[in-house]
């Protein structure tokens, strides 16, 4: 059951935006989303779609997919949805009772429901196209500069590092100490919702003390292979910008540029 | 390189893991030669851990010193010489490997020591060669079998280019082929690349591989000589909670049945080899223990 877990959405792949840089994807995805909320008008989201219909295209990644990563925020959307086609104030298109739908509110639906799929469906675009580890080796990097401030770049880097190491290790632990106590009787998929909750916690500890563990094991075997913190360390991998990054990366920071900014267009339509 | 130069040296080493706990070593004193490959054996908790985390200065001790090669393991100027010379591979595996690629964990090492991406490149496929995990460079570890999981580890260790390997059982959680797999590739390193190997293990069939065993109990050395010296007398080494080896045992039953087999045969080889001999037919080419 435990073995559906994936860790990540990383949908790997040898398309242009699969190796692209990760550092001009997760700056250019911020960027994304940036000229999405500057650009909340129908020419700037027709924009949008479009180029992330290119996007997938070109990455060779089926846009069903975006429909999964979508599917746990669906209720947020809709949610939002009743509460704009409802209560927006405006020219009323249809009115029964006390529910009066205005034009107002028809618009905002439309524009906001289109904004966090576009909002979605670009983001994950980033996560199917590139590794965790190749992301979090792109954070490092892109967060480099701020070390200077104490900050602990390289740390909260290497914690990344690990946590993706050892997900699968304690997924299967926990596989195996559910099966060590359901063979002692434990009846974990049975009973009310508090009887369950409570059959868990002879899961979780002893998966927390394997886990205290392991941590301490892995501290000594780090240890022993002379890491001492982000200093005056280098890496095996290099990253390098290449033509085509600086390509992609120009071609797409003028196309978010002109979605951020068909605000001013769409106002001398309107 | 032949054994006559110290690789490592521990003099009167005294530790207690608390304050007034007991002495998990006790006036332990070894020496090992550049080169040799020493079996460090003994029963649960009788010090053979402790005394091989001295040897990389994971722990330091409370009395006495040890030295590596010309380091004192209490000098933390050297911290970094030392934790390079004396590498170390633990029991388990899945809780020493770092990083979520083979080839990046192999390279975790020398991303510490700062080593240029060019030189590293290639002593990161020197260590996945010699360890024979080249193969797998690219998996994941979690993909991998223990065995497998065990030699990049190694490979993690020897892309250090260390002197000496410290094996702190680090077969005790492998099947049977994992387990030959790994000391084959330890052997290796030992006989093609001159490295040293301190192997600490319960399996007696391992110890029999050594140039040298030394047997410990209740934090002192109890034992200290070849494989055969060490095994001559059976009787002692299970007053000492060990097990003897298979092979040896086998033997001694021959013997105590009238069999005249030879005292001195502590191997698989040489257990067919004799047995073969009484049975007046060659040994059958190609029978492999594993």
């Amino acid at each position: 059951m435990l073995k559906d877990i994936t860790i990540g959405q990383h949908f790997p792949g040898d398309s242009v935006i699969h190796r692209m840089d990760p550092r001009a994807k997760l700056l250019l995805t911020i960027a994304y989303i940036v000229a999405l909320f500057l650009g909340s008008n129908p020419i700037g989201l027709a924009l949008s779609v479009l180029f992330l219909l290119v996007a997938y295209r070109v990455s060779g990644i089926p846009v069903r997919l975006v429909g999964k990563s979508l599917r746990p925020i669906l209720p947020i959307i809709l949610f939002t949805a009743m509460l704009n086609l409802f209560f927006v104030p405006g020219d009323p298109i249809f009115s029964w009772w006390i529910i009066t739908i205005t034009w107002q509110g028809l618009y905002n639906v439309m524009v906001l429901s289109v904004r966090i799929v576009c909002l979605i469906a670009g983001t994950s675009l980033l996560t199917y196209t590139t590794s965790p580890i190749v992301l979090t080796d792109a954070l490092e990097r892109l967060l480099r500069p701020f070390a200077k401030l104490h900050l602990p770049v390289h740390e909260l880097a290497m914690m990344m590092t690990i946590a993706l190491r050892f997900i699968p290790l304690l997924i299967e632990e926990t596989d195996k100490i559910m099966s060590a106590q359901k063979a002692r009787g434990a009846e974990l998929d049975s009973g009310k919702l508090t009887d369950r909750i409570r059959a868990l916690i002879p899961v979780l500890i002893p998966l927390f003390i394997s886990a205290f563990r392991r941590a301490d094991e892995l501290a000594m075997a780090m240890e022993c292979r002379c890491y001492h913190g982000g200093e005056g360390r280098t890496r095996l991998h290099q990253l390098h910008l290449g033509a085509n990054d600086y390509l992609l990366t120009a071609i797409c920071a003028v196309l978010f540029v002109v979605i951020g900014g068909s605000d001013l267009l769409w106002g001398m339509l309107g | 390189m032949k054994m006559d130069k110290s690789m490592i040296r521990a003099q009167q080493l005294v530790f207690r893991y608390t304050q007034e706990g007991r002495r998990a070593l006790n006036g332990v004193s070894a020496e090992i030669k550049k080169g040799e490959f020493v079996a460090v054996l003994g029963a649960n908790g009788c010090g053979k851990s402790t005394l091989a985390k001295h040897f990389n200065a994971i722990l330091l001790p409370e009395e006495g010193e040890v030295f590596v090669e010309e380091y004192n393991t209490k000098d933390e100027e050297h911290l970094y010489d030392i934790r390079q010379r004396v590498g170390m591979v633990f029991q388990n595996p899945d809780n020493q490997i770092v990083a979520t690629v083979v080839e990046e964990d192999v390279a975790f090492a020398l991303e510490n020591l700062g080593v240029p991406p060019d030189e590293m490149r290639e002593r990161v496929d020197e260590a996945m060669e010699m360890a024979g995990i080249y193969k797998h460079r690219t998996k994941a570890p979690h993909k991998l079998s223990g065995g497998q999981k065990q030699r990049v580890a190694i490979a993690g260790v020897i892309a250090m280019r260390p002197d000496c390997l410290v094996m702190d059982e680090s077969t005790a959680m492998l099947d049977p082929i994992g387990r030959e797999k790994v000391m084959r590739t330890v052997e290796r390193l030992n006989r093609e690349f001159g490295i040293t190997v301190v192997m600490i293990t319960h399996y007696m069939e391992e110890a029999v591989r050594a140039d040298r065993v030394i047997v410990m109990s209740g934090g002192h050395i109890e034992m200290e000589g070849t494989p055969k010296e060490v095994f001559r007398d059976s009787a002692k080494i299970r007053a000492l909670k060990l097990d003897v080896p298979q092979a040896k045992e086998l033997c001694d039953l021959l013997r105590e049945a009238g069999v005249a087999v030879d005292e001195e045969i502590i191997s698989a080889e040489e257990c067919i080899q004799a047995l073969a001999a009484l049975l007046g037919k060659p040994a059958q080419p190609g029978c492999d223990v594993i």
